[in-house]
């Protein structure tokens, strides 16, 4: 019978190194690309997921199950998130290295499918550059909110606890991010393309 | 129901996760609000466009710099396995302990102490060499006085000299 992560953590509260291992492993890209579209620079993101990791582990001694364990790590990563993007100096550094059109992608590990004509990765390239950047002009915590939903399929309750909000909050919090997004991805609601690169919520 | 007032129920209809009354009171809206069923099928598309952001990976190396931040992590000692209480408690309890001690520990007498009575022997040792100076000095003369070797003891002497004192001869 699998751990769940809380058992998962509670062995690792008790001395058990492997069990950090696993849960590393489990939640290492999640967390990366929750934090890369939180900072929007993939370097940064490693390093402020490293440091959720290393923050999980200095507190493991302290860790008493309340709630699930995801909550408590997205927590943290929303928190350095929301810190490293209010001090504004990953922000900057993500404009200039992220910046539209400079002939270089930032983010290393993106390929294109081996079957996508050229053209088509440029198409679908710019199309993530602009959706990139309209989840980048939401306020932070909108941001998170959206990000939490739509990629890491929390549910509502889980969002609030991480965001510390009511659950009534974060739904109108959610439906003004998302008027916002309707309004900026207009051109793309418009122009669908048949390659769907990634993303995780039935819709 | 108003548009506004669907603002909060809107998000939950559409990824199912409203409740049955709150998904009712969304489907009567929509029914009869041709803008907010135009903004709900927008919604949709717009969480169809956001599928479209490629996913990262964590690159090379990446678990193994965890791992070496986690080892350079300083270990615990036995006083850390405490709770910040205990530790706080045991530290004050340890402080208390000493300070009696060292408050009833009866005065320190010069000479009386270990390190004073291990260099006392030998300056005692000087002390009586330099008293009995006078015969070192002159010992090959005490040696030679055979005649006092015919004298009886001065101990031997005294029960004569304290016979008159006795009280039985003097009556």
């Amino acid at each position: 019978m699998a751990r769940s992560d809380v058992q998962m953590m509670l062995d690792v509260k008790a001395g058990d190194d492997a069990s950090f291992d696993f849960l590393l492993q489990k939640y290492r890209s999640p967390l990366v690309n929750f934090l890369n579209r939180m900072v929007r620079d993939t370097a940064t993101a490693e390093d402020l997921a490293q440091e959720v990791f290393l923050r999980v582990y200095r507190a493991r001694k302290q860790y008493t199950p309340s709630a699930k364990f995801t909550t408590w790590l997205f927590r943290i990563a929303t928190n350095l998130a929301l810190n490293s993007v209010r001090d504004n100096r990953y922000q900057r550094m993500g404009i200039s290295l992220n910046a539209p059109l400079d002939g270089e992608d930032s983010a290393p590990m993106e390929l294109p499918s081996r079957e996508m004509r050229i053209d088509e990765h440029m198409v679908e390239r710019d199309r993530a550059e602009i959706i990139r950047r309209a989840i980048a002009s939401l306020p932070e915590k909108q941001r998170a909110a959206v990000l939490l939903h739509k990629y890491e399929e929390m549910d509502y309750g889980e969002i609030a606890g991480i965001l510390d909000c009511s659950e009534g909050a974060l739904k109108s919090l959610l439906f003004r991010a998302y008027e916002t997004l309707r309004v900026q991805l207009a051109p793309l609601v418009a122009q669908p393309v048949a390659h769907r690169a990634g993303g995780r919520r039935p819709s | 129901m108003k548009c506004e007032e669907v603002e909060k129920g809107l998000i939950a209809y559409l990824d199912r996760r409203a409740s049955s009354s709150e998904r009712r009171d969304v489907e009567e809206h929509l029914a009869s609000c041709a803008a907010c069923q135009t903004r709900a099928e927008e919604f949709r598309k717009v969480w169809s466009v956001l599928d479209e952001m490629p996913a990262v990976e964590p690159t090379f190396g990446f678990d193994a710099r965890v791992r070496q931040r986690v080892a350079a992590e300083p270990r615990r000692g036995w006083f850390d396995w405490f709770v910040p209480q205990v530790r706080l408690a045991l530290s004050a309890a340890l402080l208390i302990a000493l300070t009696v001690w060292i408050a009833k520990r009866p005065p320190s007498h010069p000479g009386t102490t270990g390190t004073t009575a291990t260099t006392s022997a030998p300056q005692q040792q000087d002390f009586n060499a330099i008293e009995n100076l006078g015969v070192l000095e002159n010992f090959d003369v005490v040696t030679k006085m055979d005649a006092l070797s015919d004298l009886a003891p001065a101990g031997a002497q005294e029960p004569d000299k304290t016979q008159p004192n006795d009280g039985t001869t003097n009556d």
